[in-house]
């Protein structure tokens, strides 16, 4: 049994949140200086170039991209043949969203869902962080992260849809969704879809879609002619960067599929914005 | 759309003037206030009592910003969604507030207001909060230090850049600007 020590996995951890944080991943950027090529529109340009602007700016200065620092969401393969040594993995995980929120002067954003009096003092700062572990063969853990706002995960949506519905229907309920959001969730936007499954393996998928570069197609072909469909639709809807009109809405829509029941259809979509905060490890 | 340079207080002249797609820079003071602030300060008009700065000609912007590193004066500080404040709003408009500033939607309640008391919706880019600290010279919180990023703050701005989304005579960039983009089957 392979083995990892717990102060390892918190350095590791700590490190990669405090970057994610100020420095937006080569495949955002890359996607956002594209729109910035393409758009028609004056002032959704401009606007694209304040947040390529700012993306810089950030790096340079290692200052948040956004105030918004986001909830830390995680989802974590850990093998089945390797062990934390010295604590838990959700402990190392927490503990290290805890200091590299403090310690890089990123906001606090968990709060009591009903007196939405902030958690900092009691549970802890930015605490707890959001994780979803999988077992999976091997002896590696395999850590994917975002810090994910709040402005984008307000207009995400999820439902269930009868069979008979089929693609058109998914189509039908995604564009509703990024119709309805408009301007809210700061677009340019990639657009997560989960579909099948659960209704909250549907969920999931949908957030985990987000965690793909931006850029990299589909590995299904019919998944891909799908997603190249839907960013297409979504882009005939005209709201343009922050929502000031323009031919630039998504960056990118990333479907993921599951097995679902003969009677249902659940379809997500999970919205992030152009601050597309990810990363990942591997220990 | 034409490019301004304005400093706080507002007038009502001022305002009239903008219309929704101009690009306006702000200088002079503008208080930060978010959901919880925004309660805060309608409770206090309701009971008639003195507000923790002066209405009139006042610009509020909607932001709850990062913690600041030593020695700066704030940390990033990009706009927060505003519909969540839409409730609050009209009853600021009405004693004299003359700006907003946030991203996104806002509904009728605050576009009549607009109109009939002469205020404007300003847009700051979403998820620039790097960039638009640096417009940001001076930072003190004036009320509800308790509320931690919530606070209301006191910003003293140069060329702060914000895009008149609401103006005083009805239009609605957002509504527009997809307008013209939006191409129907
Ligand atoms: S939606 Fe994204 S870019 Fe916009 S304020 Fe929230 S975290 Fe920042």
């Amino acid at each position: 049994m392979r083995q990892i020590a717990y102060d390892d996995l918190v350095k590791s951890v700590k490190a990669m949140v405090m970057h994610t944080a100020s420095h937006l991943p080569e495949d955002a950027l890359a996607a956002i200086e594209k729109a910035y090529e393409e758009e028609q529109s004056e002032v959704a340009k401009s606007v694209l170039k304040q947040i390529l602007d700012n993306a810089h700016l950030a790096s340079e200065e290692d200052r948040p991209l956004c105030q918004d620092t986001g909830l830390a969401v995680y989802f974590i393969n850990v093998g089945e043949d390797v062990k934390v040594v010295g604590g838990s993995i959700r402990d190392a995980i927490n503990q290290a969203t805890e200091e590299a929120y403090k310690e890089g002067y990123l906001r606090a954003s968990t709060c009591d869902c009903f007196d939405r009096h902030n958690l900092k003092d009691e549970v802890g700062y930015n605490l707890p962080a959001v994780i979803h572990f999988d077992i999976v063969p091997g002896d590696r853990i395999e850590i994917e992260y975002a810090a994910k706002g709040g402005g984008s995960e307000n207009v995400s949506r999820a439902t269930v849809l009868a069979p008979a519905q089929g693609k058109e229907g998914i189509k039908n309920f995604v564009k509703q969704v990024i119709s309805d959001a408009g301007p809210n969730p700061c677009p340019p936007i990639i657009v997560g879809v989960g579909i099948g499954g659960t209704f909250e393996v549907a969920a999931k998928s949908s957030k985990h879609a987000l965690f793909r570069e931006a850029g990299t197609p589909n590995p299904n072909p019919d998944l891909d002619a799908f997603e190249k469909e839907l960013k297409e639709e979504l882009n005939k809807l005209g709201i343009g960067a922050m929502g000031m009109g323009g031919t630039q809405t998504v960056l990118a829509v990333h479907i993921e599929k599951n097995p679902c029941h003969i009677a249902s259809l659940p379809v997500s979509v999970n919205v992030q914005c152009h601050s597309s905060r990810h990363s990942h490890i591997t220990l | 759309m034409a490019e301004y340079h304005m400093t706080t207080p507002l007038s009502d002249e001022d305002v009239s003037k903008l219309e929704a797609g101009d690009i306006v820079y702000l200088n002079g003071t503008i208080y930060t206030a978010r959901d919880a602030a925004h309660k805060r300060l309608v409770d206090l008009i309701e009971k008639g009592e003195q507000l923790p700065f002066d209405l009139k000609g006042s610009v509020i912007y909607f932001v709850g910003p990062t913690p600041p590193k030593p020695g700066e004066p704030i940390g990033s500080a990009g706009p927060t969604t505003s519909y969540r404040m839409d409730s609050y709003s009209p009853i600021l408009i009405e004693h004299g507030q003359k700006g907003m500033i946030g991203k996104g939607k806002r509904n009728e309640a605050v576009k009549e207001a607009c109109k009939k008391y002469k205020a404007v919706y300003f847009g700051a880019t979403g998820g620039a909060g790097a960039l638009i600290a640096k417009a940001i010279k001076k930072a003190e919180v004036i009320a509800y230090p308790e509320l931690g990023p919530e606070a209301i703050r006191k910003l003293e701005v140069e060329e702060f850049p914000v895009t008149v989304i609401n103006d005083t005579h009805g239009n609605d960039l957002y509504e527009m600007g997809r307008a013209k983009y939006e191409v129907k089957d």
